[in-house]
């Protein structure tokens, strides 16, 4: 049996899976029953200033028959009466000592209401905090949410605030609605904050509707931006989640990090901890099917750890961090050319389609003459003139059928940046053809 | 290179005699899983396990399939059916789980018994364990019979830690599924690795040794703290007409082709089949792929009358075999060599009373006619063991039209030591693979419940007191 538990800056939990701080995470009752079924821990829906919602609040996008590959949202933080999350939350807590509860917090930015709502909240006996700097809309027109994580000198100074007085471990919850997230990130370490979390959703309009030309959502016939998660935004948020991973200064500070956006199964969790994050957390995916997910997570996850021989989750937290590297860095001298498996090809020529008309018309077709007396025409590339682009094999619908394999380039391996240091010549455009000319690059 | 021309499938006079006997339906390859299992709403309180006689949490099976945690999909599986691979295979999965699909109604079920089949397979080719036995409890457990019920019941014990011994009168284990179950449903293998499966949980098996041959059920009360007899039901019962010493038993005949190499089975070129359930179906579609010329089912009722499920009637059409309906044979005519050569037959017709809710029939005067024959197979049904039943019946257990009766909620005979579970308990309601293996899962639960649960309340008692 493989060790799933995690000790995130001091906060123990039995495993990493934790439900986000959204409407899963939003009462007792709910808390309880993801426990029983085998969350780890909650951080609870953002408390604090008072707010009234409205309805409808969700839109969605659906692509080619699967539901909510996307959703936004309109809701603010927690409506129910701060005393009875506070009440719950104690309770929760006792009736489930050994789980991580976090309470998501968010007060208008004065200090004595930050560290009242702080003090107020240690007494629940929760495990940490998570400051909400990242909800997009509603709040942040009201200088909370957003409009501080977009600030890095709010940021700073409102986790100071914290700082002086939390006796528990505290996380900033980082807003992607930002050019560079390392910025906002260094200045919460530079706050103090004992780890990281991220990312909030994405500002984003879901659509319009063709007849009534009104918005998704539509609140009483206006709409308006609104936070974009789900499956769709993984990718972003596995992006933000490396660069604050990789930053040194972070590295230096050494905070978790929890990482959050589009998790839905096992395969996210495994792709998030190998990029950095030590816990991860869900909210889309568990509004779509319910707190029951988690058990295919665990089970996925330790079948996946057994296979890998790892013992502890510690074992592979950040392993592919070091692979990301950036352009300058990448070897010129690779190359890999797409191959075909003429075995499993159907010859449905969306490769040659997408070749010719999108890339570098380095496929060919060529024609089969067929028993029933038809010619039939099948993909072949021409390994030579491929760029090694990977778009045919991204087209390809039949697995393993289009591979791009590493081939010869009979060119020097070097980086951009080393040899614009040894060959600043190349800037221009006929030196650069010189090189080319030597390297045995051919572009047509 | 994918040629697109249609294969010959379905052409089973252009296959060899071994392709003949390949599972009719290719397992799923890792896309057609994939893409299957993603087509799953993996429903809340869904209907499908409702369906499902061993409560296989289908939904929870499929989302591991579609997440690539193949291993754990088995798991959950294994978890409530320890044999899932079978069951996979020869369900009725229309009238069970794929019957109460949701997407039945707007677009088309799930092939939840493909896709089970899919993680079973995996599981059976990488060989994995699954399950832990918990140490040994101190009890210890006969069961006689190897079918579905007593296997699941014997597998379902060990993993609770009793000390399990099979016995089983067959020199292979598996009942049925070794046995009955034809092969291009479900080959001889797939239940030998579920046997082993069970074997590998520290489950005994002695083959070769009938209850009531070689052991008596005395011994094994005296000897044992719990019975599960899963003995299943007996050889088909004979027609009871001149010269039916020449009759082919269908069980027989669908176990040669399990066991014993094709190309040595003798096969008559004119078949006649009696009877119209399940094992009939399977007589007559064996009888058809091994070469028959002519294969007719003679049932004496009619279609709508006939015991085999509606598909199986479809599957055998489209395999060409015939059907008189309304016939009965009356005798058999037989050659100089004392070799089959007719029968005659007489023409049935439906009355109005009915028996168990089926109309009876009664023939027709004068109708009687020959019809050339040159090799019959009985297929009505399957005796029952009179003398196990008659030494039950001694030790105050209730027998009900020669099935065994239990309390429904433990498979507890009236004898507190002995359970049954089975064919050989299905006075009502269809006889069926996942119904013995559920069968055999309760008492495997009461017999724990009845020994060991009840053990640790004494010692509690014995404690506070
Ligand atoms: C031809 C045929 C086709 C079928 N097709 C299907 C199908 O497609 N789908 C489906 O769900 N069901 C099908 N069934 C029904 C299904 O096979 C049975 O319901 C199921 O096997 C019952 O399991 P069981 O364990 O009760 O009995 P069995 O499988 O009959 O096993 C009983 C075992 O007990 C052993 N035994 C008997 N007497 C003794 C003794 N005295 N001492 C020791 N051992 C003994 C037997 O040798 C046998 O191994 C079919 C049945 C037949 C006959
Ligand atoms: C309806 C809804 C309400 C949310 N409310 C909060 C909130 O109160 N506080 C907070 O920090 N994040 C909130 N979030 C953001 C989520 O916690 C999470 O960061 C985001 O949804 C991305 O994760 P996902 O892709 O798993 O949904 C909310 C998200 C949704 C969809
Ligand atoms: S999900 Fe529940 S609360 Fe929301 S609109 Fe539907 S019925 Fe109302
Ligand atoms: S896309 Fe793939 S399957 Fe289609 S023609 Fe190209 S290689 Fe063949
Ligand atoms: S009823 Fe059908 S769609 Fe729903 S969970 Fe079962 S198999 Fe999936």
């Amino acid at each position: 049996m493989v060790d799933l538990s995690i000790d995130f800056c001091g906060i123990k939990s039995p495993n990493p899976f934790w439900l986000a701080s959204a409407p899963p995470a939003n009462s007792a009752y709910q808390v309880q029953k993801a426990f029983e079924q085998g969350w780890g821990g909650a951080v609870w829906k953002t408390i604090g200033a008072p707010v009234l919602n409205v309805s409808n609040r969700y839109g969605t996008i659906d692509y080619k028959g699967a539901k909510i590959i996307g959703l936004n949202n309109v809701e603010l933080i927690s409506d129910r009466p701060i005393n009875t999350n506070l009440k719950e939350i104690s309770e929760v807590k006792r009736n489930f000592p050994n789980h991580a509860v976090i309470v998501s917090v968010m007060v208008e930015s004065k200090k004595e209401a930050w560290q009242e709502i702080i003090k107020r909240t240690q007494e629940t006996n929760c495990d940490g905090f998570e400051l909400n700097f990242g909800c997009p809309h509603g709040m942040s027109e009201r200088g909370m949410g957003s409009a501080m994580g977009q600030d890095p000198q709010y940021t700073q100074m409102v986790t100071q605030w914290v700082m002086e007085v939390a006796t528990k471990p505290v996380i900033v919850k980082l807003t992607p609605n930002i050019t560079d997230i390392v910025v906002p990130a260094r200045a919460a370490v530079a706050g103090g904050t004992n780890a990281l979390s991220l990312i909030n959703t994405i500002n984003s309009i879901m659509g319009v509707d063709l007849n009534t030309f009104e918005l998704r959502p539509n609140v009483g016939g206006k709409g308006g931006h609104g936070g974009y998660a789900g499956m769709a935004v993984k990718p972003i948020a596995l992006h933000m989640l490396s660069s604050v991973a990789n930053d040194s200064i972070i590295q230096q500070a050494k905070v978790p990090i929890s990482g959050i956006g589009g998790i839905e199964t096992w395969q996210d969790v495994a792709e998030f901890m190998l990029l950095g994050a030590t816990s991860v957390q869900v909210c889309t995916a568990v509004m779509h099917w319910g707190f029951r997910i988690v058990e295919d997570m665990i089970d996925g996850l330790s079948n996946w750890m057994e296979s890998k021989n790892f013992n502890t989750v510690y074992d592979f937290i950040g392993k592919s961090l070091p692979r990301i590297s950036s352009f300058g860095d990448f070897d010129l001298g690779f190359k890999s050319a797409a191959k075909i498996n003429q075995d499993k090809c159907i010859q449905c020529n969306l490769c040659f389609i997408a070749c010719n008309d999108a890339a570098h018309q380095c496929i060919d077709l060529q024609s089969m003459q067929m028993d029933e007396g038809f010619q039939k025409m099948f993909p072949v590339v021409r390994e030579n003139d491929c760029v090694g682009c990977a778009l045919c094999a991204s087209v390809c619908p039949v697995n393993d059928c289009i591979s791009m394999v590493e081939v010869e380039s009979h060119r020097p391996h070097i980086t951009w940046n080393e040899l614009i240091k040894s060959k600043p010549e190349v800037l221009e455009w006929d030196k650069m053809e010189e090189y080319r000319q030597k390297s045995n690059i051919h572009i047509h | 290179m994918v040629e697109h021309v249609k294969s010959n499938r379905n052409k089973i006079w252009e296959l060899s005699l071994e392709d003949r006997f390949k599972e009719v339906y290719p397992p799923l390859s890792d896309k057609e899983a994939q893409t299957e299992a993603m087509r799953c709403l993996y429903c809340y309180d869904a209907p499908c396990i409702k369906a499902c006689p061993t409560d296989i949490d289908i939904p929870t099976f499929i989302r591991k399939i579609a997440t690539a945690n193949v291993k754990g999909s088995a798991k959950t599986i294994l978890e409530s059916n320890l044999l899932g691979g079978s069951c996979a295979r020869v369900c009725p999965t229309q009238e069970l789980c794929e019957g109460a699909c949701v997407m039945g109604s707007e677009h088309k079920p799930i092939m939840i018994g493909r896709l089970q089949r899919y993680a079973c397979d995996y599981s059976a080719s990488h060989n994995i364990q699954h399950f832990k036995p918990l140490p040994n409890n101190g009890f210890k457990v006969a069961i006689v019979g190897t079918g579905p019920a007593g296997l699941a019941c014997a597998g379902e014990l060990a993993k609770l830690g009793f000390d399990v011994t099979c016995f089983e009168k067959n020199s292979l284990a598996g009942g049925l599924s070794t046995y009955g179950i034809v092969v291009f449903r479900e080959p001889v293998e797939v239940s030998l690795a579920e046997v082993k499966q069970i074997e590998a949980l520290g489950v005994k098996i002695e083959t070769n040794k009938a209850l009531g041959k070689d052991f008596t059920l005395n011994q094994l009360i005296k000897n044992y703290d719990a019975v599960f007899l899963g003995i299943g039901l007996g050889n088909v019962p004979q027609l009871n007409i001149p010269n039916d010493k020449v009759v082919i038993d269908g069980l027989e005949f669908i176990a040669a082709t399990k066991i014993k190499d094709l190309n040595t089975l003798k096969i008559g070129k004119r078949i006649c089949i009696v009877g119209a359930g399940n094992t009939a179906i399977d007589c007559a579609t064996i009888a058809k792929r091994l070469g028959a010329q002519r294969v007719t089912i003679l049932y004496r009722r009619s279609e709508a009358e006939m015991p085999c499920y509606y598909f199986e009637y479809e599957f055998a059409l489209s395999e060409g075999v015939g059907f008189m309906f309304l016939t009965q044979p009356i005798s058999i005519n037989l050659d100089f060599n004392g070799q089959i050569e007719s029968l005659n037959c007489v023409r049935m017709d439906l009355q109005n009373e009915s028996i168990n809710g089926r109309r009876i029939s009664r023939p027709v005067p004068n109708s009687e006619f020959n019809l050339p024959c040159d090799m019959l197979i009985t297929a009505i049904g399957q005796n029952k063991h009179h003398d196990i039943l008659d030494n039950l019946n001694q030790l105050g257990i209730d027998i009900e039209s020669g099935y065994i009766m239990v309390d429904k909620h433990t498979n507890q005979t009236k004898h507190p030591k002995i359970y049954a579970g089975g064919d050989c308990i299905r006075l009502k309601g269809e006889a069926s693979t996942v119904a013995a293996v559920q069968d055999g899962k309760i008492a495997a639960k009461a017999i724990y419940e009845n020994l060991v649960s009840a053990k640790v309340k004494k010692v509690e008692v014995k404690n506070n007191g």
